[in-house]
């Protein structure tokens, strides 16, 4: 009984993803029959290929990589430093930092975007890979400072100290000892901030008006217009954005909440 | 929106619960509740304007076909039925992220208060009621808290499917500011600045909640 109403749960999250994989698999023709049919008529995974043969396709998949790629860098540089050293020392002003830390990310880049566009106006970055990955990696810092930190504090500090007992310089235990151990929970800031740049939206539409600067989200929008009406390309184009990031979700998943709700759940 | 997060926590009380149990297969309805949380909210939101089309989208042909509906209907269209269906996409992508912080407060309920409840011959709803809600509380004020600064956040469902509506109705607060800001004619920055001022001003209430919320929890501890 449970796993049938398992089963038509799990049917009806991803039923709506289905009909975009069948919508990408159809033929332009289909698209605009009447009554319209779930399942395609003639079946064409080639538009996937067009689709990744289109050189607008490739130039958008290039800046959301790139911008992707290097807000990831950036908040693992800064998020580890910061991680570590609030969950090994107690200094004065401990507890404001990761409270102000934690603020921050309530504050998500849709309610500060104008100011955002201004200040990058301002600034003269506007349509610059470096005004988009500022962003995306200011955004996502708090949520891999939150859980590398408390990821840290779940090491035990015996362990760094046995290490300098063996004659261990610090360095070496951070390098040798701390960052293997610490791995998955790199990994899964990593992974977190990727993904949530991927996705952005509303800063790169706000900031990269020149077409060739338009990451994914902003450039399939393009697909359909209210003068094109490509939807099979735009689902096609939807799906080979989307299945990479649910693969690596799905690697992260136990432990995203933790991070997530931050120190308010056990 | 608040219909939103209501709806969101009440559907999300339930799947929570569902998951809560073992059973044959939990683990592909998990992967399953993923799927909306990691794809990117513009492109569920244009698959939404897709499956809502008028004259080829799948809804209004299945619930034609079922009989439910006696003629199609323009759903982003119609005023009266575009709110609904923006609130439905916002449950929607909500769910998953709810589900998961009410997933991790029914792990935090120790089982044997449970035992306790059937020692003392309490039926299924009222051990659900007087146990099982009171414990909780915290996840669920937690969620409740961050569903409303996401909601805040949520501008590309709005963003999309209420494309076609030329005025400001049914807008939130942050698309107006955006259309201020950048499409209208008017193109105030001043005004839209302001109204930023205001989403600001709301979020940082709703965080002062939270994070009064999570301090009743430590106190409780």
């Amino acid at each position: 009984m449970l796993a049938g109403a398992g089963q038509v749960l799990a049917l009806a999250l991803v039923s709506p993803y289905l009909v975009m994989v069948f919508t990408a698999l159809k033929p332009a023709a289909e698209l605009r029959t009447t009554p319209p049919r779930l399942l395609p008529a003639a079946w064409q995974p080639d538009n996937l290929l067009a689709v990744l043969g289109d050189e607008a396709f490739q130039s958008w998949l290039g800046v959301s990589v790139i911008v992707a790629a290097a807000s990831t860098a950036l908040v693992i540089l800064a998020a580890v430093p910061a991680a570590y050293y609030t969950a090994r020392h107690r200094f004065r002003g401990r507890g404001a930092f990761l409270f102000l830390v934690l603020v921050t990310q309530m504050f998500a880049p849709t309610a500060l975007v104008v100011g955002l566009y201004r200040e990058f106006f301002e600034l003269d970055l506007i349509n610059t890979y470096t005004a988009l990955i500022l962003t995306n990696a200011a955004f996502n810092l708090a949520f891999a400072v939150w859980m590398l930190q408390a990821f840290f504090a779940s090491i035990p500090r015996e362990i760094e100290e046995a290490a300098a007992v063996d004659g261990c310089g610090r360095l070496r235990a951070l390098l040798a000892i701390m960052l293997p151990l610490s791995l998955p929970g790199i990994v899964t800031a990593a992974i977190f901030a990727f993904i949530a740049a991927w996705n952005e939206y509303i800063v790169a539409l706000t900031l990269m008006t020149d077409a060739a600067r338009k990451p994914l989200t902003v450039g399939i929008t393009t697909y359909v217009t209210a003068y094109v009406q490509h939807w099979n390309l735009l689902f096609a184009a939807s799906l080979v954005a989307i299945v990479p990031v649910v693969v690596l979700f799905a690697l992260i998943e136990r432990y995203l909440v933790g991070g997530l709700t931050a120190g308010s759940l056990k | 929106m608040a219909v939103v997060v209501a709806v969101t926590l009440v559907v999300s009380l339930a799947l929570a619960q569902l998951l809560n149990l073992d059973f044959p297969g939990r683990r592909v309805v998990r992967w399953a509740l993923i799927v909306p949380w990691a794809a990117s909210l513009i492109m569920t939101a244009k698959l939404f304007v897709w499956i809502y089309d008028y004259y080829f989208g799948v809804l209004n042909h299945a619930l034609v076909s079922l009989g439910l509906l006696a003629r199609p209907v323009d759903w982003l269209g119609d005023d009266a039925t575009v709110m609904g269906a923006m609130i439905v996409v916002g449950v929607f992508v909500s769910l998953p992220f709810t589900t998961y912080v009410l997933l991790a407060g029914l792990a935090t309920i120790p089982g044997e208060v449970y035992e306790a409840a059937l020692v003392d011959g309490a039926s299924a709803w009222r051990t659900y009621r007087s146990v099982t809600l009171p414990l909780l509380r915290p996840a669920l004020l937690v969620a409740t808290v961050l569903n409303v600064i996401y909601v805040f956040n949520s501008f590309p469902i709005v963003w999309t499917l209420n494309d076609r509506n030329p005025g400001f109705g049914h807008d939130t607060t942050i698309t107006y500011m955006y259309k201020i800001a950048f499409k209208s004619a008017l193109r105030d920055v001043g005004l839209a600045a302001a109204l930023g001022v205001v989403n600001v001003l709301a979020i940082l209430l709703a965080v002062l909640v939270y994070l009064r919320a999570v301090r009743w929890r430590e106190q409780e501890a």
